[in-house]
This record gives structure tokens, C-alpha cells and sequence, in this order.
């Protein structure tokens, strides 16, 4: 099954390229990948999907845990949580279909960010599962280009996964 | 005080107590070299080659207990390195390896010497930092000590760009504050649930086999093995790196498990009801098939490192933290047991020592490996350091050369790397002089790192050598045999004449091509001032028994087709 890992990692050069050299070292397959800053400084967040049992999953986060710039690894997986994936779409809009293409963009609350006479750029956020959606209705009438950035999940509710007053200096029990 | 980024590499090896460093110069380390006269407290010793240079911080690490420090250059001068630092790697070898780079405006222009070290050595170090900064020179050698030792030890790597190492501070001054790094957590201890559940587990098995590994000796946890291990009457079980952790003359040690171990230990681990995984990690030498491995046996697995825990066998309890500490907790809590039924089957197993005693055969003309090992034991002191190559040789050292101390035994375990002998008797000498030191080599790994016998005679240290020499690649001889149809295909090896060897390089060497010549070969080398290589001409075809052949079931084992040590040739 998919699951959805948040990791928390110091913001140092070279820390995406560990974490994701040790996802191809021990063979793990990513379906995706994002890192950004957060609100505080020195502390990046990564949001990785990957597929895998929990046995594999169990191992993939010790795995994680052993890199010395890797902080904090929380499994989003089965948690009421919000995800969210963004695409640019340019799509021609030369043919006929105009006018359906705006409508659909419409009816999938996406924003057209960029028009000229023969195409636009629309922009969708929503989980995978919409902008997937959005993309095959979308491919019919003739897409250019595409990008996305990849999902990005946040657990619901008032608590937060990172407790950056006390960065878990202290030693943790592990069962 | 005004230092250069040089000089401060030096103050930092002398506050972390260093006291002999293994490197090789070239131009992009040049200013470290430049500013090495001044720290005279560190001695230096060049290797012929940076991955001898490694293996010899490597085997000074293992008998001292102390970080190995390796240095080399740039580009060729670190890739050389990288053998000796996976090795490192797999056996949880507290090393630092200190590596010159390109001056940092260079880097990523495919400079001369320039090489992606940091890259290249990002899965086979525990960590490793790129220092660009000179006031990033410090920090980074600091935290290098501290991560290479603490935890599951492991080697990391510090790569310092030649401007760094140029580039001077005017106020510069140690920082001796303790170390906090936030993603890094050494210190876990287990929880308290499941040290009772261990407890009941121990409490109530009539089958307990403890399998002792190389944690045992990384966390000096050795009198407390010996403590639970008497007290509850369970028999220990040693992995290859575990050897050491109980004497071997002590009656529960039941010597060494897995591929080449002893049948009734691999026996035993079958039958037992408890396996107590001390400081080891069930490597596939040591399980065989993990669909049959000790199908009746509960299993609790103390371990350091929580990726260890359930990733080749699912245990029942896990235990994650310093073998030492959590033994001091469970030990007293440990009910003593007689357990004489276990023990007796075992006995019985084993059957009559005297019969097997390989001294009790006589001399049919051939000289065998076992008796050239069991002799060395015979004749050295119980203080004495072993260090291998990898092979029949390394074998027959694991089955015959009964190690009664720990940190004496030195081999290249998880990475299994041809070369690491010589060079690892050399750092063994310099961790422990007054130590008698000899490495088993085979004929073939010898000749992979045979030019460190010149830095032994440049040093004027005394390592013994003794070459196990068959005229093949033994091992992959013996697989040849039993699994390609004898398709002894690139084995058979000419070498060189090793007695001139030895005489090329200044010191003696000797041949022996009889069994009745073996004591008085070893009584010259150990009488002898300087380094002495042992031509052992040994059988050419003999095997490793018992085999357990890779992937089968541990009960499955290969048995010498008849007596102990004969060859087809004698029947």
C-alpha cells in the first residue's frame, strides 16, 4: 500500500541527496517527493510517498532515522490527514473545445493562470486522485505540457508533528 | 590563538587523544603534512597504499577500542580508501578518515585529483561532512569523533578542500562543550515492558542458546555475558566477529555458528527454545535459509542499532540499547537454572573432543591448514593478536585458533575483503606493542596488500605472517568443487618466491613444506627482531568443514567426507 511519510531534516547541503540515495541503496521505490523550508529556521520538511507493507515501511523509517541530519519521521498513513499535489497544465486551445476546456476548469474549481490566443496555463491543486481526474479529461483536448510538484500531507487537527521547542534532544524510548 | 585550517586538524586529533595517525600525502592534503612536524605527541606512519593505510587504522581500532584515523589526498588518494572504509562500515568500526579535496572554488570543475568523495563514500560511511569553511574545520572533526564512536560505532569521513586547510583564523580556540546533534540519538535505552517480557522469556526456557556477537566486544560487555551465561546455564553460540566475547576454553562457549560453524552449534540453534541475539544482526552466514532458521525457538534480540531489529528474523522481544547497560539490568534478575538435560544433549552432540583433536591424528605426510593454525595456538601466548584475510584460511583461524581474549581477533567480517591481514596486524601491532602479532594471510589476499611489508620494516614493528599458501583461491576453489562440476576456473594462482620476498624487503622468511617443521618455523619467526613471513605450503585441495552451502537450511551442513583432515589422495 501507498504511504505517506513526513520527515523532518536539518536544512544542510546535501540532505536530499542522502535521503534519497538511501531510499535507492536499501531499494525502496518513490512515487513522490517534495521538500520546502518551514516556518522554522534550519528545518526542512520532506513528504515522501512510497510504496510498501508495514514491515518494509517499519525498516525504511529505522533506516531514516540512522542518517544523523534526519530529525523526526511521522507516518500520515491511515491518519485523518490533508494532501495536497499542485499542477500547471498548458493545454491548446486552439481547436473547438475551447469553450469545454473552460467549462471543465470550472467544474474542477482550477484557476486558468496564463492565456494566449492558441493556449492557457491551468493551475489545479487538490489530492492526486482530482488532478488525476482533471488530467484525463483534460488529455483529450490536447495538453502541451504538464508539471507537478508532488504531494505534500499535513495531519488534521490542532496538534503538530514537530515540537520545535525541544527538538528531541533528549534520548527517546524505543520499544 | 592564530591558527590555519592545517593546524587546527592537528589540535583536534591531539584533544581527541590520537595518538598515531595511518596517511598518505599528495597535493591536495599538503598543508596538513606541512603542519605535522609541529604536533610530535601524534605519530605517522605511511602506508604503500591508502587502503592499506585503512586497514590499518581499522585494526588499530579494533584491538584499542580507540577511533582509527586514516588520511589520504584527493581523487585516487580517497578512492583508495573507499575499500577500507566499507570495510569499516559493515563491522561498525569506529574510524575517522580525513581526506584532502580540491580548493573549494575548484570544486565541480573536474579539477585535477578531483573526485566526489563525499559522494562516493555517502552509503559506506555511518556520516561524512564536506568542509569548505575553516571554521567549519572544528566543528566537523568534533562531531566526527563523537558519531564515529558513539551508537553502533562506524567510520565518517571528513572531506577538507585545500583553501580550508590554507585559510587562517586569528582568535581560534577548541570548543570542548558537549556535542548535541538534533537527529542523532546514541543513547536508547529499552523500554521497561519489554525487559520484563524478556525476563519471563529467559526464566521459563529449558533451550537457551545465547548467539554472542561483535556488539559484545564493541560495548566491553564480556564479564556480563559471562555473568548471564553462567547464571542462567545457557550456552553461547559465537559469530565470527564474536569471537572473543567468552574464552574459548570456558565450558559454555560452544564455539563459532553459521556457514563454517560447528555442527552442534548449528544444531543447537534448531533445537533451542530461546535464541538470545547479543549484539549481532543474523547475517545470511550465519542463518542459512530464514524459512527454517531455529523454527522452535522464541527469540530476543539485544541490539544497539534499531534497524537491526526484525530485518532479517522477526524476534519476539527486542531489546534496543548498550548491550553492557541492559545486561547490568537484566542479569540480577535472571533466575539461576541447571538446564543439565540441554547441556548434556548438546555434550552428546558434540561428542569426544579427543577424537577430533586434530593432534591426535598422525602425520601422513601432508601438511594441512588446521594443523599450521592449531599449531600457531599452541605456541603463542594467550595475549596474542590474530588478523586474517578472507577465505579457507580465515576459516580454519575462526575453527582452530581458540581465542581466549577479547579484542584480540581481527577479520574483515561483513564486507569479507581480501588484502585486510597484513595491514591490520600492522595498526593491531601499533594499538597493542606488547601484543605477539601474526595475520593469517592466503596466498592470493596476501598478494593484495604484500607491499605493507615494507612499511612493517620501515617502522621496524614485528608482525608475523603466516601464508596459508595452497596455490589456489582456496575458497572460490572449494565452491568450485563442490557447487561448479570442479570447474577450477581462474583459481589456480602462481605467486611469487615469498621467502625473497621477505629477504627483498630486509627481513626473513621461511618455508615449510612438512608438518614436523611447523613448531620450529614459528619458534624462529617469534625469536626473530623484525617481521618474519611463513610459507606455509599447505595441502592444495583441501576444503572448510562443516558447510552449511549458501541459502540451505543450518541443519544442512556439508561434513567432511572422512576423517578430519584427509584429502581424497590419502584414502
Amino acid at each position: 500500500m501507498l504511504h505517506t511519510l513526513v520527515i523532518l531534516v536539518e536544512d544542510k547541503p546535501g540532505v536530499l541527496n542522502r535521503v534519497a540515495s538511501l531510499f535507492r541503496r536499501r531499494a525502496f521505490n518513490i512515487e513522490s517527493l517534495t521538500v520546502g523550508h518551514t516556518h522554522t529556521e534550519g528545518l526542512s520538511r520532506m513528504t515522501v510517498t512510497v510504496e510498501g507493507d508495514e514491515h518494509h515501511i517499519e525498516r525504511l523509517t529505522s533506516y531514516l532515522y540512522k542518517l544523523v541530519n534526519v530529525i523526526q519521521i511521522e507516518d500520515l498513513t491511515g491518519k485523518q490527514m490533508v494532501t495536497r499535489d499542485l499542477a500547471l497544465i498548458k493545454v491548446n486551445t486552439a481547436s473547438e473545445k475551447r469553450s469545454e476546456i473552460f467549462q471543465m476548469v470550472e467544474v474542477f474549481r482550477a484557476r486558468i493562470v496564463d492565456v494566449t490566443s492558441h493556449s492557457v496555463i491551468v493551475e489545479i491543486t487538490g489530492d492526486g486522485e482530482k488532478i488525476d481526474g482533471f488530467v484525463d479529461v483534460l488529455r483529450p483536448l490536447g495538453i502541451v505540457e504538464m508539471v507537478r510538484t508532488g504531494a505534500i500531507a499535513m495531519e488534521r487537527g490542532s496538534d503538530s508533528l514537530i515540537n520545535t521547542s525541544e527538538l528531541l534532544f533528549d534520548s527517546a524510548a524505543v520499544a | 590563538m592564530k591558527r590555519t585550517g592545517a593546524q587546527i586538524v592537528w589540535e583536534c586529533l591531539v584533544k581527541e587523544g590520537v595518538q598515531v595517525v595511518f596517511g598518505y600525502p599528495g597535493g591536495a592534503n599538503l598543508p596538513i603534512y606541512d603542519a605535522m612536524r609541529a604536533y610530535p605527541g601524534i605519530h605517522h606512519v605511511l602506508p604503500r597504499h591508502e587502503q592499506g593505510g585503512a586497514h590499518m587504522a581499522d585494526g588499530y581500532a579494533r584491538v584499542s577500542g580507540k577511533v582509527g584515523v586514516a588520511m589520504g589526498t584527493s581523487g585516487p588518494g580517497a578512492t583508495n580508501l573507499v575499500t577500507g572504509i566499507a570495510t569499516a562500515q559493515m563491522d561498525s568500526i569506529p574510524m575517522v578518515f580525513i581526506t584532502g579535496q580540491v580548493s573549494s572554488k575548484l570544486i565541480g570543475y573536474d579539477a585535477f585529483q578531483e573526485t566526489d568523495v563525499t559522494g562516493i563514500t555517502l552509503p559506506i560511511t555511518k556520516h561524512n561532512y564536506l568542509v569548505t569553511d575553516v571554521n567549519d574545520i572544528m566543528p566537523a572533526l568534533r562531531e566526527a569523533f563523537y558519531v564515529a564512536r558513539s551508537g553502533r560505532p562506524g567510520p565518517v569521513l571528513v572531506d577538507i578542500t585545500k583553501d580550508a586547510q590554507q585559510a587562517v583564523v586569528e582568535n581560534w580556540q577548541y570548543d570542548a562543550s558537549p556535542i548535541r546533534l538534533k537527529g542523532y540519538r546514541p543513547d536508547l535505552r529499552p523500554a521497561s515492558a519489554s525487559l520484563q517480557k524478556a525476563i519471563e522469556l529467559i526464566n521459563s526456557a529449558s533451550r537457551p542458546l545465547i548467539l554472542a556477537g561483535h556488539g559484545v566486544l564493541m560495548s566491553n560487555a564480556m564479564q556480563e555475558l559471562r555473568g548471564f551465561a553462567e547464571k542462567a546455564n545457557a550456552p553461547v553460540a559465537v559469530t565470527l566477529l564474536g569471537i572473543g566475547a567468552l574464552p574459548a576454553s570456558h565450558p559454555l562457549n560452544l564455539g563459532m555458528m553459521g556457514m563454517h560453524g560447528e555442527t552442534w552449534v548449528n544444531h543447537a540453534v534448531q533445537e533451542a527454545d530461546l535464541l538470545l541475539a547479543f549484539g549481532m544482526r543474523f547475517d545470511d552466514r550465519v542463518t542459512g535459509n530464514l524459512k527454517t532458521y531455529a523454527p522452535n525457538a522464541k527469540k530476543i534480540h539485544i541490539e544497539i542499532d534499531p534497524s537491526e531489529i526484525n530485518k532479517n528474523v522477526k524476534v519476539d522481544v527486542s531489546l534496543v540499547g548498550d548491550l553492557k547497560d541492559i545486561l547490568r539490568q537484566v542479569n540480577p534478575l535472571v533466575k539461576p537454572g541447571e538446564r543439565a538435560e540441554w547441556l548434556n544433549h548438546i555434550a552428546d552432540m558434540k561428542g569426544d573432543s579427543a577424537v577430533r583433536d586434530i593432534q591426535n591424528l598422525p602425520d601422513n605426510g601432508h601438511l594441512y591448514a588446521a594443523h599450521v593454525i592449531n599449531d600457531l595456538w599452541r605456541f603463542t601466548g594467550r595475549d596474542t593478536v590474530i588478523t586474517t584475510d578472507v577465505g579457507q584460511h580465515q576459516m580454519w583461524a575462526a575453527q582452530y585458533f581458540r581465542m581466549d581474549k577479547p579484542h584480540r581477533w581481527v577479520t574483515s567480517g561483513g564486507l569479507g575483503t581480501m588484502g585486510f591481514g597484513l595491514p591490520a596486524a600492522i595498526g593491531a601491532k601499533f594499538a597493542s606493542p606488547q601484543s605477539e602479532v601474526w595475520t593469517v594471510v592466503g596466498d592470493g589476499g596476501f598478494q593484495m596488500t604484500m607491499p605493507e611489508l615494507c612499511t612493517a620494516a620501515q617502522e621496524g614493528i614485528k608482525v608475523n605472517v603466516a601464508i596459508i599458501n595452497n596455490g589456489f583461491l582456496g575458497m572460490v576453489r572449494q565452491w568450485q568443487e563442490f557447487f561448479y562440476d570442479k570447474n577450477y576456473e581462474s583459481t589456480p594462482m602462481k605467486s611469487p618466491d615469498f621467502v625473497k620476498i621477505a629477504e627483498a624487503n630486509g627481513l626473513k622468511g621461511i618455508r615449510v613444506t612438512e608438518r614436523s617443521q611447523v613448531e620450529a618455523a614459528i619458534r624462529e619467526a617469534q625469536a626473530a627482531d623484525g617481521t618474519v613471513v611463513i610459507d606455509f605450503r599447505v595441502e592444495q585441495e583441501d576444503s572448510v568443514y562443516p558447510m552449511v552451502p549458501a541459502g540451505a537450511d543450518l541443519h544442512a551442513m556439508i561434513q567432511r567426507p572422512s576423517a578430519l583432515v584427509e584429502t581424497p589422495q590419502d584414502v
